[in-house]
């Protein structure tokens, strides 16, 4: 599948050579897994194996969940309570699936920011980037609706809030939002609806990823020098990169089985640390809660929403010269979905050659500020939208745009990169003190 | 029903008192007493005894006013639970008010049934999931440090709103009636009197509109404990919080034997990820 050269499954007995020559599906599973992997990948590749695991976790939790959840505005609530207390296993079930969520979204964030860090955006795996983008969008629609589906305070408000950003779009706004909600306001017909979605999305995610997958298999894995495996024979390429069964399945398991420690001990000892309390609250119309707060993982973008108010000069400024039609709600909504646009377009942003960051003096401080900024900008966002926190905020978001929009592009002008290995090889051996191979 | 009652309730406060969301939102501060729970910590477990005693005081005191919907009767013979024998929850449920038939008839409760729930003038909110929806400390109202490091969280604010009651602060006018200043309730109004030129209160807590439900001595345990006032509001904390989280004890085990086999699990995954890299790496194998 890879341009990079090496063995492919030969089908030997009678029925091996019958099947592959109606269906190569064993070609195809062997090739996936002895696909050539640059030997030198540290431990921050290992969180597309975390990811995958949070996706299947989701999908076994999430249909057996579903078979004892009632969408109906006067059940869903009780349902819920039904599944902790009645359904056998079924407060297991729950905090898993509520916290696998937070696992999906804690590795999700390291897998892009090692993905920025490495140029693994980079030409030519900017496919892979963007269909990756593409997923992330479905994780937080998904997460999104499933978060309404408890039907608690937190559902009903965060649905309000966050269906209210299309309202705001000039014109087109309240018909939008109307049509998202099933009617005039969050009720019975937005909760089945999102039912749907959610069950539904999670299944364009699982045929996203195969993409995913497929898109970097046919370019190679990225690795911490950025440069790429030999591919001129195979006896090259197998100095450089070795099989990914057993080598990277065994280590990733290791890594998944750390993880999964963590995750086990939030979810058996702490499992609504990261919940919100107010969503123990039956979801009630009429009693708005005193801070509507999205889940941790929406927090950045959350903030980045509320940053722009009325009084800011850009917002001024885009009010003035669309004669209105910017208004400040609506320039939040254009600068929160920017913010993850800006994030998509990296790959034609990012004007250096190198792709590593290893090899950046300068960029490497403008990342490390990058990923302190998603930081604050997650305070940010749970904090009530007044000052101090306002004004971080502000900046907070500015940098977020000029990092990739002005500091990305000009950085691959200024900046000189300091010398690259030549190979993965000699990268790999120094590291480990590896003696050279005698035959060089 | 509830819904109309804290409409009712926050229309007439609103007369007496500054609004309670308002006030909430203006930096209300609380004062909060950390209790140490038989049921904190990874291996904590919930005391047999208390839940019977926190049963008790539910269901002598707290019950007039307050329901318990989502907990099913049944549940009050599971094992970890008040684990109470099958007839004693049998002449328990049946003890409890009747439920009208689709016909308009009425039954007494059997112990599949749930809890009733109270609705209706000076009636409070349910309590079914109160000790986890208000976990406070948390999220909004701090970063949920304290809960982490030192197990605070609802319970602790049943305990604290049971025993804060105080008299009232000096800056409160005469004549408050139906409102109880509680150092402890977050979501309360607070007279304009108590109150900077910013609107922030000045004292901690605010005005409840439950009056101190709790006094010593006001059950008799059959255990023989004293039923002091600190007594019996931890009682019922305790009772509560297994209401709203009754798999606590099964979930802390499944946490506990997961954990303990992904470290095996991860300890047999590094030395086979060792041994396979050794050679790559140019060491010696040495297991
Ligand atoms: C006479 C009726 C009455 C009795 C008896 C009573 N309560 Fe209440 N309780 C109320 C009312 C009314 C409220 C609502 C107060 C408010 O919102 O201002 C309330 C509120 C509460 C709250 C706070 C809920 C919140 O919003 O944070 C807790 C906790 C509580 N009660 C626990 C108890 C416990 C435990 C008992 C038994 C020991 C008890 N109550 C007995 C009437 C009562």
């Amino acid at each position: 599948m890879s341009g990079i050269p090496h063995d492919h499954y030969e089908p030997k007995t009678g029925a091996e050579k019958w099947l592959n020559n109606r269906l190569p599906i064993i070609g195809l599973v062997y090739d996936t897994l002895m696909i050539p992997t640059p030997k030198n990948l540290n431990w921050m590749w290992i969180w597309g194996i975390v990811l995958a695991f949070c996706l299947v976790l989701q999908i076994i939790t999430g249909v057996v969940l579903a078979m004892h959840y009632t969408p109906h505005v006067d059940l869903a609530f009780a349902s819920v309570e039904h599944i902790m207390r009645d359904v056998n296993g079924g407060h297991m079930l729950r905090y898993l699936h509520a916290n696998g969520a937070s696992l999906f979204f804690f590795a999700v964030y390291l897998h892009i920011f090692r993905g920025l860090y490495y140029g693994s955006h980079k030409a030519p795996r900017e496919v892979t980037w963007i269909i990756g983008m593409l997923i992330y969008l479905c994780m937080m629609g998904t997460a999104f609706m499933g978060y309404v589906l408890p039907w608690g305070q937190m559902s009903f408000w965060g649905a309000t809030v966050i269906t209210g950003l299309f309202g705001a779009i000039p014109g087109i706004g309240e018909p939008i939002q109307t049509w998202l909600l099933g009617g005039p306001a969050v009720d019975n017909a937005t909760l089945n609806r999102f039912f749907s979605l959610h069950y539904l999305l999670p299944f364009v995610i699982a045929a996203l990823v195969i993409v995913h997958v497929w898109a970097f298999h046919s370019t190679g894995n990225n690795n911490p020098t950025g440069v790429e495996v030999r591919r001129g024979s195979k006896e090259e390429a197998n100095r450089d990169a070795l099989p990914f069964w057993p080598y990277f399945v065994i280590k990733d398991l290791f890594a998944l089985a750390v993880v999964l420690v963590v995750f086990f001990a939030v979810v058996g000892f702490m499992p609504n640390y990261l919940g919100h309390p107010d969503n123990y609250i039956e979801a009630n119309p009429l009693a708005t809660p005193a801070h509507i707060v999205p889940e941790w993982y929406f927090l950045p973008f959350y903030a980045i929403l509320r940053a722009f108010t009325a009084d800011v000069w850009v917002v001024i400024a885009a009010n003035w010269l669309t004669f209105g039609i910017v208004d400040a709600k609506f320039f939040g909504v254009l600068a929160m979905f920017g913010a993850i646009l800006v994030m998509a377009l990296a790959p034609w942003l990012d004007t250096s050659s190198v792709r590593s960051g290893r090899y950046r003096p300068m960029f490497r401080w403008w990342f490390a500020l990058l990923v302190i900024d998603f930081v604050l900008l997650m305070w940010c966002g749970a904090m009530p939208a007044e000052e101090p926190y306002a004004t971080i905020s502000l900046i907070a978001s500015a940098y977020w745009f000029a990092y990739f929009l002005i500091i990305l592009p000009l950085l691959g002008v200024i900046e000189k990169p300091t010398p690259l290995p030549a190979t993965i090889e000699e990268d790999f051996n120094a590291h480990y003190g590896v003696k050279t191979h005698p035959a060089e | 029903m509830t819904m109309m009652r804290k409409i009712a309730l926050s229309a007439t406060s609103a007369l007496v008192l500054a609004s309670g969301a308002a006030m909430a939102a203006t930096g209300a501060h609380v004062e909060f007493t950390d209790k140490a729970f038989a049921h904190e910590g990874p291996f904590g477990k919930f005391d047999q005894m208390q839940l019977q005693r926190g049963l008790q005081v539910f269901t002598e005191i707290c019950s007039s006013c307050h329901g318990l919907k989502y907990v099913p009767i049944r549940t009050l013979a599971d094992p970890n639970g008040p684990q109470l024998p099958a007839d004693q929850v049998r002449a328990y449920a049946a003890g409890l008010d009747a439920v009208p038939l689709a016909d308009g008839e009425e039954r007494a409760r059997e112990w599949t049934d749930h809890f009733p729930s109270r609705a209706g003038d000076g009636m409070g909110p349910d309590l079914s999931l109160m000790a986890k929806a208000r976990a406070g400390f948390h999220g909004p109202y701090g970063t949920g440090m304290s809960q982490l490091f030192n197990g605070m969280g609802g319970p602790e604010y049943i305990y604290s709103i049971l025993t804060h009651f105080e008299d009232n602060p000096a800056c409160a006018p005469e004549g408050i009636d139906g409102y109880y200043y509680n150092s402890a309730f977050p979501n309360g109004g607070v007279p304009d009197s108590c109150k900077d030129e910013h609107g922030i209160s000045t004292v901690p807590g605010s005005w409840i509109a439950m009056a101190p439900p709790l006094m010593d001595d006001m059950v008799t345990y059959a255990d023989g404990t004293p039923a002091t006032l600190d007594q019996l509001a931890e009682d019922a904390a305790s009772f509560l919080y297994w209401a709203a989280e009754p798999k606590l004890m099964a979930r802390k085990q499944a946490g506990f034997i997961a954990v303990t086999f992904l470290v095996v699990l991860s300890a047999l995954l590094f030395l086979t990820n060792k041994k396979l890299w050794a050679g790559v790496k140019g060491k010696k194998v040495t297991i």
